[in-house]
């Protein structure tokens, strides 16, 4: 059996190494992607949007559907491994590890024992790995502020340079992934909620789709920016590239929202409780 | 650009996606793929697509290694097959 896929696996290979010499030479201008849409793309983008980054424009402007209902996709991504992860909460706990601080004692208790309160005294850590190192903890805490600096960074100044809502997003939600694995899940529980995280996911395809609803209502298509130009009290230019960026923000904390939700879910078995 | 920096990237590249489909390790198998990310991001760099190679180094490279970690992390190591 392994020896049969093994023969199909070369031949589908041998097929696409076949394929590709019918592909036109790397940059070549002659070619037929190069010779429809991008030179209209290249010519026109600054008179357009006034954006001087193509990619960003043709992402978010000329091709604005794509871009939505890629952000619908990776929504759809996070819930679904909501519904398939999520477990309830039991009501009587599992087995859970405490450290008394003031003896250095670590507690055990058992299904159903009655549990400390989260004081001074007593901090509740995970059962199955304990990674506790005081200089991990605090340079995190450190470098967190900075990353997500950057990521807004990124963010906004899509325009000009690569970067955009999404890489921004996945910045972000990397940011408080690092900050869930250097303290520990429930400390990040603590500053961005699970409802939150979900509630995320939705307001940033609603603000990309309300966008889109916006330009509607204006009178201009769907996704057409140049409609905002009314409400802005600017140009259609202007006006297209702060309809990209409104965009931008939408997919950042969409995919924000859908990374955070994914880890917090994959890393605690759905539970909620103990994390990587 | 010269081709000896692309060879050896484009070379990892094959013998990284190889060793993340053979090893017998799960938690080898995600660290292989992020590395394998982390060179696909190089060559996009390379041939110039900047934006792709970001989102590469982003989300192959940065959160799906989470991702694959932490799936490994809360199921088991080894392999049945």
């Amino acid at each position: 059996m392994k020896a049969f896929a093994l023969i199909i696996v070369i031949l589908c290979a041998g097929l696409l190494i076949y394929g590709t010499s019918d592909f036109p030479p790397w940059s070549d201008p002659e070619s037929p992607a190069s010779t429809h849409v991008s030179p209209y793309y290249i010519e026109h983008t600054i008179e357009d949007t006034s954006v001087p980054n193509i990619v960003t424009s043709v992402l978010a402007d000329y091709r604005g559907f794509d871009t939505m209902f890629e952000t619908i996709v990776i929504f759809t991504a996070g819930i679904a491994c909501f519904f398939l992860l999520r477990v309830t909460k039991r009501e009587d706990h599992e087995s859970r590890l405490y450290h008394h601080l003031v003896t250095g004692v670590t507690l055990r208790i058992k299904e159903g024992g009655k549990l400390p309160d989260e004081s001074e005294e007593f901090r509740r850590v995970d059962t199955e790995w304990v990674p506790y190192s005081l200089i991990i903890k605090i340079t995190c805490r450190l470098i967190v502020p900075f990353i997500m600096l950057f990521a807004l960074y990124v963010i906004a100044h899509g325009h000009h340079s690569p970067g955009g809502g999404f890489q921004g997003g996945v910045i972000i939600g990397a940011a408080m992934i690092l900050f869930a694995i250097s303290n520990d899940l429930r400390a990040a529980i603590l500053r961005l909620s699970e409802k939150m995280a979900t509630f995320f996911c939705s307001a940033g395809v609603f603000i990309y789709a309300g966008t889109g609803l916006l330009c509607l209502l204006l009178g201009l298509n769907f996704l057409d920016y140049g409609a905002l130009a009314k409400i802005l009290f600017t140009d259609p230019v202007t006006a297209r590239s702060h309809g990209i960026l409104a965009v931008e923000i939408g997919v950042g904390i969409a995919v924000m929202g859908v990374v955070v939700s994914i880890y917090y879910n994959l890393s605690s078995a759905g539970k909620h409780d103990e994390g990587l | 650009m010269n081709w000896q920096i692309e060879f050896i990237i484009l070379t990892m590249v094959i013998i990284l996606g190889i060793g993340a489909i053979t090893v017998k390790d799960l938690l080898g198998a995600g660290i292989l793929f992020g590395a394998y990310s982390f060179m696909m991001c190089l060559l996009w760099a390379i041939m110039g697509a900047v934006d792709v190679a970001f989102t590469e180094a982003s989300v192959g490279a940065g959160v799906s290694t989470v991702f694959f970690i932490s799936a490994v992390f809360r199921t088991t190591r080894g392999t049945k097959d």
